[in-house]
């Protein structure tokens, strides 16, 4: 008997050194790293990584008791303990059925309704609230790469993107000739989906000056794991210089050089391109718009 | 000419590549050695008879097994490994080989290994264990014979093979599979974006092994409602049972959805067809809806018989019945409800509005009710329990641990804004693993464990059973919890490489190492069972009844007759055969029974359906019109059989029924001074096993010499 107590215990002994192996290697592994969602860089990340930390603290606590009496009983109750009790014949009562519902249900219910006023307060179409008037940006989805349109700039870049912080940007995204891409920027905020013939309203906000990464989430095609791109946050004052340099670049978006970027092309280099069509972003979105867009245009 | 008689086949089709040679090579020696070995020892007619064309669920239950475990090793295992290689290699400083930037694989093959890895694990591996065990169990369960319609479960079956024989089929025809996720995304899945014929062979696995699963889940839920023994009213069923009731109904609901759903996808690839393209009307967030209206009630219907299977196991392994069955019950009917409608929690992502986010977020929440109340009743049922620590039981404890961790990530990917930011990352893809591989592979290898003495006769090594569970858990934590890291540090899922500053590379790593020690676990899994079958007669299970059961399984004789219950059972409570075992045994009158004739229609019909979707991948005008020429004739064949039955006279079940008496009562003598069959500390160790394999292969060598 005694036997098998020993080793029981250094079971538990090793699961114990298991666990704390396991963190103190990951915590090694992770020193120095950058922790994205973790670390939020903008109004609509930091909301996010909120709620992440909130709904993690809620669910612990319903999870850590359960896991506790679910080993606690399967030791205490072992066969070898003569001591414990056993009721082959227990049967529950009602306070007992009843806890076991309303338990579970307390818990959702808390975190259903942060969750109810949370979509709604994280709802990517809304316009985020600033004193600063918000950046237009049109985002297109190309195989594998991202065009961003300034239409008020009239700038046009790929794989590059750049906003002042503290000024909500406003992503329009749709595609051209390209599978569902996901618009993913992790230190921003949350993704969203660019499909063609779709437009998609994705508002974000940039709080530190920092570069950080942005790619497609969603898997479209053998380019899909090159399909990264940059995205700045700067101050006003450096912005305003970047889209003064752009403006004088040699290349501009006509529609030769969008034939091109039509042309499915692998891990691209940032470009910029001095001027855009006006209405490109209208243009791509209208040619999925099937043939009733021509109906009308003979009426 | 060329055209009509091959479609599209060309020499270019043949493999050329070194994974399409390498997979053609392996499939290829396997047939010769199973040919060779079959006709050395004369097995053929054996195999044909006792096995391929059995109608007896309890053979076509281990057939099941056989097939699903193959494709677990050979293909989902294998692929795993692979592309945890791939992506521990793929940091962009490190240098590519065998013509890949990174690591060893390209892009477009790293693709195509994660669609086969997942369409293999969820249709062929998970399903063929689930189906596999509901075949052997459940009408041992409720007291069955036989069941309501063995013809489609056999069709099922064969069907499931087919499919099986499809989603390999590429290594030798047309090398590639399809390369776009595991649901075939459209429109990447459409002709624009993947013009090969990897997604004709992703169309036709899937569909006609899909058509298998209605057909099965058809069978099962008839042979439930109508074949249960006497007395057995819905609320004495036992929790598999109950479990695979509700499974079964919804797989009959969604898996018609999924044929659907494929067919608008191939009408859209052959007949140009605008359903889900992004031109002339087509909308590929239809598909995205359909697909996953059928995907989430699919994990449901895996995991739903794996609750059951641990609800035996607590209870069983607890000497007690199950804590508030009703509870449970109602838990499992509850989540199978639920289950139908949360689908769009999938892509919160595509632009629904607040309140359609929301609305899905809540009904998510909602299920986490049902599946906590579960939970809680097996902590319940272990309460004033005697526990004994047994690998099923262990297999339970660490599904709980693991199973936890995924149920909690799941509500957080239920809140859409939270979700914005782990959608399609490595959060998510760990999400799902630790629910499937915690839920529903733990459940079946908890269900295997549990009911191998009945199935084989002698139950497994419990030593080494400990070893692969140990070897599981340890594996899964270093590869699955990295990538719950690897999630939050803003990895997405599907990388074949990536850029070396993010600090990645590190978790890849430990991933794969984690890979290797499942794979360690697996292998000792095989170990388990080979050292068992060199034990069996130490192993042997005289009683029927090795773990002191509850249901009525336990009642019959270990491995069952072809008819289950020589007398069918009177079910006067739930724990039907715990209270009988407290009665005297009554008199045993022997009585004709009536048993389905074996059948190889399902054999046919299924050749010809994969004939059918191989002429469709191709292209073959004519073997379409006979493949489905074929199908028709079969069926009217089948149904103008009157004779699908024959009678086993009583005499004969007598004569039976004494001569296993006797077999038994001899072994029982032979064993006698042995130690009894759950003296476990007395099982076989690997050292022993090594030591006894060693000799054996060394007797071989001197026995040729």
């Amino acid at each position: 008997m005694t036997k098998h107590k020993s080793s029981r215990n250094r079971y538990g002994l090793l699961i114990f050194l298991w666990v704390l192996g396991l963190g103190s290697l990951f915590t090694m592994l992770l020193y120095g790293t950058d922790i994205r969602l973790l670390n939020p860089r903008g109004v609509i990340a930091d909301d996010q990584f909120k709620l992440i930390v909130f709904s993690t603290i809620v669910l612990l606590l319903i999870a850590v008791p359960t896991l506790f009496f679910l080993y606690f009983f399967a030791w205490k109750y072992r066969e070898s303990n003569h001591k414990a009790a056993y009721e082959p014949d227990r049967r529950h009562g009602r306070f007992f059925i009843f806890s076991l519902w309303a338990i579970p249900c307390v818990f959702m219910v808390v975190l259903a309704s942060v969750m109810w006023g949370s979509t709604h307060k994280l709802d990517p179409r809304k316009s985020i609230a600033s004193g600063n008037k918000a950046l237009k940006v049109q985002v297109i989805a190309l195989r594998w790469k991202w065009l961003f349109v300034y239409p008020e700039q009239g700038i046009a870049t790929i794989n590059f993107v750049q906003a002042p912080v503290n000024t909500p940007v406003e992503f329009d995204l749709t595609a051209d000739e390209a599978p569902m891409s996901s618009f993913w920027i992790p230190h921003w905020g949350g993704q969203l989906y660019a499909m063609t013939g779709h437009t998609n309203r994705l508002n974000l906000m940039p709080t530190t000056k920092e570069d950080s990464e942005g790619s497609s989430a969603e898997i479209n095609g053998t380019g899909f794991a090159g399909m990264k791109f940059a995205a700045r946050a700067s101050s006003q004052e450096d912005f305003d210089n970047w889209v003064r340099h752009v403006k004088q670049s040699p290349d501009a978006l006509d529609s030769t050089a969008y034939q091109q970027l039509l042309q499915p092309s692998e891990n691209n280099k940032p470009q910029v391109y001095s001027a855009a069509e006006p209405n490109l972003y209208d243009t791509v979105l209208s040619k999925y718009m099937g043939p009733q867009q021509h109906h009308t245009e003979h009426e | 000419m060329k055209e009509f008689l091959i479609g599209k086949l060309s020499l270019e089709s043949l493999p050329h590549e070194w994974f399409t040679l390498g997979g053609t090579v392996f499939f290829g020696l396997l047939t010769v050695a199973v040919i060779v070995l079959l006709t050395v020892t004369k097995r053929w007619k054996w195999l044909w008879k006792e096995w391929l064309t059995s109608v007896d669920p309890k053979k076509i239950g281990i057939m099941y097994f056989i097939v699903a475990g193959f494709m677990l090793i050979a293909r989902g295992g294998l692929e795993a490994l692979m592309m945890w290689l791939q992506q521990a290699l793929g940091a962009s400083n490190m240098p590519g080989a065998l013509g890949a930037t990174h690591g060893y694989l390209s892009a477009d093959h790293f693709q195509q290994i994660f669609t086969a890895h997942g369409n293999i694990m969820v249709f062929f591996v998970a399903m063929g264990f689930i189906f596999g065990l509901i075949n052997y169990i459940v009408p041992l369960q409720i007291g069955a014979r036989d069941l309501a319609s063995p013809f489609l479960n056999t069709l099922g079956f064969w069907l499931y093979v087919a499919g099986v024989v499809m989603v390999n089929m590429f290594f030798v025809f047309g090398g590639q599979y399809a390369a776009t996720g595991w649901l075939a995304v459209a429109p990447l899945s459409g002709t624009q974006f993947s013009p090969g014929v990897g997604m004709d062979y992703w169309i036709w696995s899937l569909q006609i092994s899909g058509v298998g699963t209605t057909l099965g889940a058809i069978n099962f839920i008839m042979t439930i409602l109508k074949m249960r023994a006497p007395g057995m009213t819905l609320w004495k069923m036992p929790a598999f049972t109950w479990g695979s009731l509700c499974s079964m109904i919804m797989a009959v609901t969604v898996f018609p959805l999924l044929t659907a759903t494929i067919f608008l996808v191939f009408f859209d690839r052959y007949f140009g067809t605008h359903f889900f393209t992004t031109t002339l009307g087509g909308d590929p967030m239809m598909y995205t809806n359909l697909i996953w209206m059928w995907g989430h009630p699919e994990v449901y219907i895996l995991v739903l018989p794996a609750y059951g299977v641990f609800s035996e196991i607590v209870s069983t392994f607890s000497r007690k019945p199950l804590a508030s069955y009703t509870s449970n019950i109602l838990g499992m009917i509850g989540v199978s409800l639920f289950a139908l409608s949360v689908w769009l929690h999938h892509f919160f992502t595509m632009g629904a509005g607040a309140d359609v986010n929301a609305f899905f977020g809540v009904m998510t929440m909602c299920i986490a009710i049902p599946t906590t109340v579960l939970v809680f009743t097996w902590i319940a049922t272990m309460y004033k329990g005697r526990i004994r620590f047994t690998t099923p039981m262990l297999w339970f404890l660490g599904f709980i641990a693991v199973f936890t961790l995924g149920g909690i990530t799941g509500v957080m990917l239920a809140i859409p804004p939270a979700d914005f930011q782990f959608h399609n990352s490595l959060f998510l893809v760990a999400h799902f693993h630790s629910n499937v591989i915690g839920g529903v592979l733990f459940g079946v290898f908890a269900g295997i464990s549990y009911w191998f003495p009945k199935i084989a006769g002698f139950r497994l090594n419990e030593r080494i059973g400990k070893y692969a569970f140990w070897c599981w858990m340890i594996g899964f934590s270093l590869s699955f919890i990295p990538m719950y890291i690897l999630g939050l540090m803003g990895a997405t899922r599907r990388l074949d490489t990536y850029d070396a500053s993010t600090g990645w590379q590190p978790f890849y790593v430990l991933m794969l190492i984690g890979g290797i020690i499942i794979a360690i676990g697996v292998a000792l899994q095989i170990v388990q069972i080979i050292a068992s079958v060199i034990e069996k007669k130490r192993l042997r299970d005289i009683t029927g009844d090795p773990w002191d059961g509850r249901s009525l399984e336990w009642a019959t004789a270990s491995p069952p007759a072809p008819y289950n219950f020589t007398t069918i059972p009177q079910a006067a409570t739930r724990d039907t055969f715990w209270e009988m075992k407290k009665q005297s045994l009554p008199k045993v009158a022997y009585e004709d029974i009536r048993m389905p004739k074996n059948t190889a229609s399902g054999i046919y019909i299924s050749i010809f359906a994969f004939l059918l979707g191989f002429g469709f991948v191709w292209h073959i005008s004519w073997l379409i019109v006979v493949s489905m020429v074929g199908i028709l004739a079969c069926i009217i064949t089948r149904t103008f059989n009157d004779h699908t039955e024959s009678t086993i006279p009583a005499a004969e079940v007598e004569r039976l029924e004494i001569a296993r008496r006797e077999k038994l009562q001899h072994e029982h003598n032979v064993s006698a001074d042995k130690p009894t069959h759950l003296d476990m500390d007395a099982d076989m160790g690997l050292r022993e096993f090594i030591k006894i394999a060693v000799v054996w292969a060394w007797n071989v060598v001197r026995h040729k010499q």
